[in-house]
């Protein structure tokens, strides 16, 4: 009861101040330009690499606008180039994108109550959007559901729109992006730094780092994410009574 | 193409398949209406942080700790990075100086 009545507080602010939710645009844009510019670089090079094995700007932007998980589309290019397997690929896509299990665990509390929207940003909950949904809060004045929204919706067109753009005339570019796909690196390391601020969030972000890169060191960079994920759960789940203060 | 479109095209849904139930499970295993586990709510306060950590390393994964440029180019943007955010806590200038000196790190210096 509680909370509809804060949903339909909220709901009354947003149709008061933001007709048509413009305010959330302008608010979501900033935070989005990051993503942007990784998936600008990525999804150009994903767009340019399905060409370059045979499938065109049609099949690499169907690929990203369904497919929509930027390293299992990678993945998946070996699978194209090779006999005709879906429940192979069903399952490498499984296991190669099983941390958004993580995610959304973590926003089951953020996701709740936003109506006909809450599909939509489940469908499209990427790396990059859920680290931008997870840690930064809407400003003042602006409802939680639009903010998501238009982050969830301006980083899914950046993806479809650079493979697009990467399959019709990826192979014109000249000016050199080596390295320009740090901005990702760069844009979890900030999250990472804001989610830090927080003293009480400082463990489980350790527990993250060190997890990972144990798994890394001991299993290589194929196969880390699975047992880093097990480490992690074991460790928060372990020390839940500490964590928990 | 090596495969027909109408293979390609099984593909493609078998991967989206894939994907989204990764994204899917967790909302179905707790819907909406139903109060979940108080262990639930506990993962969903502290996997935040600690997928950040995660998905930090995830992107360094490829580096060559042993041979080549040894992670440098990846390390000092890093901690440029951080300096940057610590100094300004402009999240945009943070990651455009980060990556504009890792471009000119992995181009001109270490290339």
């Amino acid at each position: 009861m509680e909370g509809r009545r804060a949903d339909a507080m909220e709901r009354l602010e947003n149709i008061k101040y933001h007709p048509a939710g413009s305010a959330a645009l302008r608010a979501a844009f900033p935070a989005t330009v990051p993503v942007l510019t990784g998936y600008l670089c990525l999804g150009m090079a994903y767009g340019l690499l399905m060409a370059a094995n045979g499938y065109g700007p049609l099949w690499s932007t169907l690929m990203s606008a369904i497919g929509f998980g930027g390293s299992m589309q990678y993945v998946a290019i070996t699978l194209l180039v090779t006999v005709f397997d879906p429940l192979q690929a069903f399952l490498l896509a499984v296991m190669v994108n099983a941390r958004h299990m993580f995610y959304g665990l973590a926003m089951l509390d953020k996701y709740k109550g936003l109506g006909k929207l809450r599909p939509f940003l489940i469908y499209v909950l990427s790396d990059e959007t859920f680290s931008l949904v997870s840690t930064l809060e809407p400003p003042v004045g602006v409802a939680r559901r639009d903010f998501y929204f238009w982050i969830s919706l301006l980083d899914y067109v950046y993806w479809v729109a650079a493979t697009a753009l990467g399959g019709l005339l990826g192979s014109l570019l000249i000016f050199d992006t080596t390295g320009m796909d740090f901005a990702l690196t760069a844009l979890f390391v900030v999250l990472f730094l804001e989610q830090w601020k927080k003293r009480e969030n400082r463990p489980a972000g350790v527990i993250g780092l060190a997890c990972a890169a144990v798994s890394l060191a001991v299993l290589g960079p194929d196969r880390l994410v699975i047992p880093a994920m097990a480490l992690v759960l074991a460790a928060l789940l372990g020390g839940r009574k500490r964590l928990c203060t | 193409m090596y495969l027909t479109p109408v293979q390609t095209l099984g593909m493609i849904l078998a991967v989206a398949a894939g994907t989204q139930l990764t994204r899917w499970l967790p909302f179905w295993l707790f819907p909406e209406h139903k109060k979940p586990p108080a262990v639930v709510t506990y993962l969903g306060h502290v996997l935040p942080p600690a997928c950040m950590g995660l998905l930090v390393v995830y992107c360094l994964k490829d580096v060559t700790w042993l041979s080549g440029a040894h992670g440098a180019p990846e390390l000092i943007a890093i901690l440029a990075v951080a300096a940057l955010h610590r100094w300004k806590g402009n999240v945009l200038l943070s990651i455009a100086g980060g990556t504009a000196l890792y471009m000119f790190l992995v181009q001109a210096v270490f290339a």
